[in-house]
């Protein structure tokens, strides 16, 4: 009996514990955002950071009320979203909007759960084509991009005063890096990024990546291994700190913030805190590795209208998101957002009301989306082998060459 | 709680079967009152039953069930993943990171546990005397269990940034050279396991700090008097008595500390590459960590921890036994 109590005491608790953890993963996630109730209608996005109070959850609010209906919007964090959804979709809740950062909605179209926006009746003829691409699955978008941003170089003015370089005269990966040293030597750190071992990592070592001429199905072709020998040099070398391998984009800024960094890797997002920063900044875009402007990977996110059992909801589903993305509004979002527009029109204006924005639009112009050109939900996969070879790399467990090979292997395996 | 409610019930069922075996001489009345009884036992096991039955054996059955399945994202939501026997295991043994992950997992949790358990031993008999303000010094070595993961695993994180963490400032001062604790693929997991030490050695005291309490004081009256030196007295007395509640310990950290994620992942994510990645690490990573999931070896991946605390509970029971016989 004792004997018999103590297997069912032990076994419980091994079992318990763990499959609490796993399981959860699994298994968990029924939210009450099913839309059902008329006249509701439920809108996911990743801005956690602005409440019912602020001027997006009031744009939000707003557009519901211009089509008669109340929308109830969910703030999640952004690699949360991804996952909820699909949860939701399996078990047929899905909300009626949902804004997803580009690179998932490949993976969302693969799950089947969005509407192309063709058959909803929503224009996106006058966006831009490489902002759009990242929603374009076999020649038909299934979103619209509510804005844009990308990654450029902050730079502290003083330090380069101080160090004497001239920005002007960073024009490739040679001048560039001669910049780090000066400014090292004049007893300055040289540049922060995020290098970390998620979707951030990859998305900061794309500019390089492709601005060598790297090719995303060939990771270890010598563009590739030039541009993490590039990020594993500096490092080496001290112009990097070693703790960019566990920075993200906000640390990373935080760092750069500090006023000890000459250059920071970040996006447009961090414009209004740049001008909080309390020393002059400039923004130059990223250098290509033989000069000209590297491409940069799109950010931003997508509406998107996953599909839903009663589709009598996409009439007033359109209304709204017409509302938020119409030409006329469609500067008042991106200035809540701090995003650049994806037509060149609000672009124009931005520019006007704004001269700071001014390299953002030309980087963005020049930027890339990560799951086009029919990489899909490839990228994905051929992401999170790239940042584990610049986390090897950089945390000198493998050679740029080594890291890389390994990446490509393994990509290909599960591709 | 577990325990209390796991033991209880089952005494119910046992009971009334001896009852059932009582001569067959009873009469119609008789057993209807023994079936009435049967069915109220039963009654009071069924909260118990739906409750294990839905919060552990279903989500056990649906982690079996995505580990066997080749699920994509589409099949995922629409259903219909085509079965795919043990393909999931067979990709995840022999996917690269699986030896690293293995042994990091052994490595964290031994590791772990033997300094935890040692710690938290001496610190127990330390406390055991019982001086002065002993039980506010006591009080403090509970904080690390009282914060919240995320508070202590970001905290250690920030003490052990390479660049301005105040570990490498310390180390600066006594003329030593900067170490990346959480960069280098050489210490991130040491650093992890500092950390997880940390924070599992109050568990460790608190448990057997109320072990030595039951421990008569007579015992030691008795080797004083035979003139036992204090090493003879804890190795003698201290520490066989304390075997049972080592026991317990032991096995609840073993099995805390074999599914320890938050920990790591807050602090490295599982790297740099596999440096420090653990089986619950890395079945996270599967499940969640891109932008598109894997489930069904990340499934997998759980499925083999499971299997290694079971094997562990078993094994734990089973030297239970020959310690009672």
């Amino acid at each position: 009996m004792r004997h018999l109590r103590r297997t069912l005491i032990a076994a419980v608790l091994a079992t318990g514990t763990l499959t609490s953890a796993v399981a959860c993963s699994s298994a968990g996630g029924s939210d009450d955002s099913g839309g059902s109730a008329k006249g509701t209608y439920t809108f996911w996005d990743p801005y956690p950071q602005f409440d019912a109070s602020s001027e997006w959850g009031k744009r939000v609010a707003g557009c519901g009320t211009q089509a008669g209906v109340t929308v109830k919007r969910t703030a999640m964090d952004t690699t949360d979203l991804g996952n909820k959804a699909l949860l939701a979709a399996q078990q047929g809740n899905a909300p009626d909007i949902m804004l997803v950062d580009n690179p998932v909605v490949s993976t969302l179209v693969q799950a089947g759960i969005l509407n192309k926006t063709g058959d909803l009746g929503l224009n996106t003829s006058s966006i831009q084509q490489n902002i759009l691409g990242a929603g374009v699955m076999d020649g038909s978008a299934y979103g619209v991009p509510i804005g844009a941003n990308t990654l450029a170089l902050y730079y502290n003015k003083d330090i380069l005063k101080t160090a004497g370089v001239d920005p002007a005269g960073i024009k490739d990966w040679a001048t560039l890096t001669a910049a780090l040293q000066k400014v090292k030597t004049a007893g300055k750190k040289g540049i922060t990024f995020s290098a970390i071992g998620t979707e951030e990592g990859s998305f900061q070592f794309l500019p390089w990546f492709w601005g060598a001429g790297g090719d995303l199905t060939r990771l270890n072709d010598p563009n590739g291994v030039a541009a993490l020998s590039l990020w594993k040099d500096w490092v080496s070398q001290g112009l990097a700190p070693n703790d960019v391998l566990q920075n993200t984009q906000t640390t990373s800024w935080q760092e750069f913030a500090t006023g000890r960094y000459a250059f920071g890797e970040n996006g447009t997002w961090q414009l209004a805190n740049a001008a909080k920063a309390g020393f002059p900044y400039g923004v130059i875009n990223i250098p290509a590795r033989n000069g000209g402007s590297a491409p940069a990977p799109t950010g931003g996110e997508f509406v998107t209208v996953p599909v839903q059992k009663a589709t009598g909801r996409y009439d007033v589903t359109k209304k709204i998101v017409n509302c938020l993305i119409s030409p006329t509004n469609l500067l008042a979002t991106d200035t809540t957002l701090s995003y650049v527009a994806p037509t060149s029109a609000v672009q124009q204006q931005q520019v006007q009301q704004n001269a700071a924005l001014k390299p953002w639009v030309s980087a963005v112009a020049a930027a890339r989306g990560r799951t086009s050109n029919g990489l899909g939900t490839k990228y994905p996969v051929i992401s999170q082998q790239m940042w584990t070879a610049v986390q090897s790399a950089l945390s000198g467990g493998k050679s740029p060459q080594a890291a890389l090979d390994a990446a490509q292997a393994a990509a290909g395996r599960k591709g | 709680m577990t325990l209390v409610r796991a033991d209880r019930p089952q005494r119910s069922p046992a009971a009334s079967r001896a009852t059932v075996s009582t001569p067959a001489d009873a009469g119609k009345g008789r057993r209807r009152r023994r079936g009435k009884h049967q069915w109220t036992a039963w009654a009071f096991t069924l909260p118990l039953v739906v409750y294990l039955a839905g919060f552990y054996l279903y989500p056990l059955y649906r982690n079996l069930d995505l580990s066997l399945h080749h699920y994509t994202v589409r099949s995922f939501v629409a259903g219909g993943a085509p079965f795919s026997g043990w393909d999931n295991f067979g990709q995840v043994l022999h996917d690269p990171t699986f030896w690293p992950a293995i042994r990091n997992t052994f490595v964290f949790t031994l590791v772990s546990i033997a300094v935890q358990y040692c710690a938290g031993l001496a610190l127990a008999v330390f406390f055991n005397r019982n001086f002065r303000l002993s039980g506010l010094l006591r009080a403090l070595f509970l904080i690390p269990w009282l914060l919240p993961l995320i508070v202590s695993s970001s905290t250690w994180a920030w003490m052990m940034n390479s660049e301005s963490g105040v570990l490498n400032y310390a180390l600066h001062f006594i003329g030593v050279s900067p170490v990346d604790w959480l960069t280098s693929p050489h210490w991130a997991l040491t650093s992890v396991v500092i950390a997880n030490i940390w924070i599992g050695i109050p568990f460790n005291l608190v448990i057997l700090y109320s072990g030595l309490q039951n421990i008569p004081a007579d015992l030691y009256e008795a080797a004083a008097l035979d003139g036992a030196g204090s090493w003879q007295v804890f190795r003698r007395i201290t520490f066989p008595l304390l075997r049972p509640v080592s026991a317990v310990v032991l096995l609840l950290g073993f099995v805390y500390t074999l599914k320890v994620f938050d920990l790591i992942w807050i602090m490295t994510k599982g790297g740099p590459g596999d440096s420090s990645s653990t089986l619950a690490t890395w079945s996270y990573r599967l499940g969640f960590g891109s932008l598109l999931p894997q489930f069904g070896p990340g499934a997998a991946v759980g499925n083999i921890l499971i299997l290694i605390a079971l094997v562990f509970g078993l094994l734990y029971i089973r030297v239970q036994r020959s310690q009672e016989s």
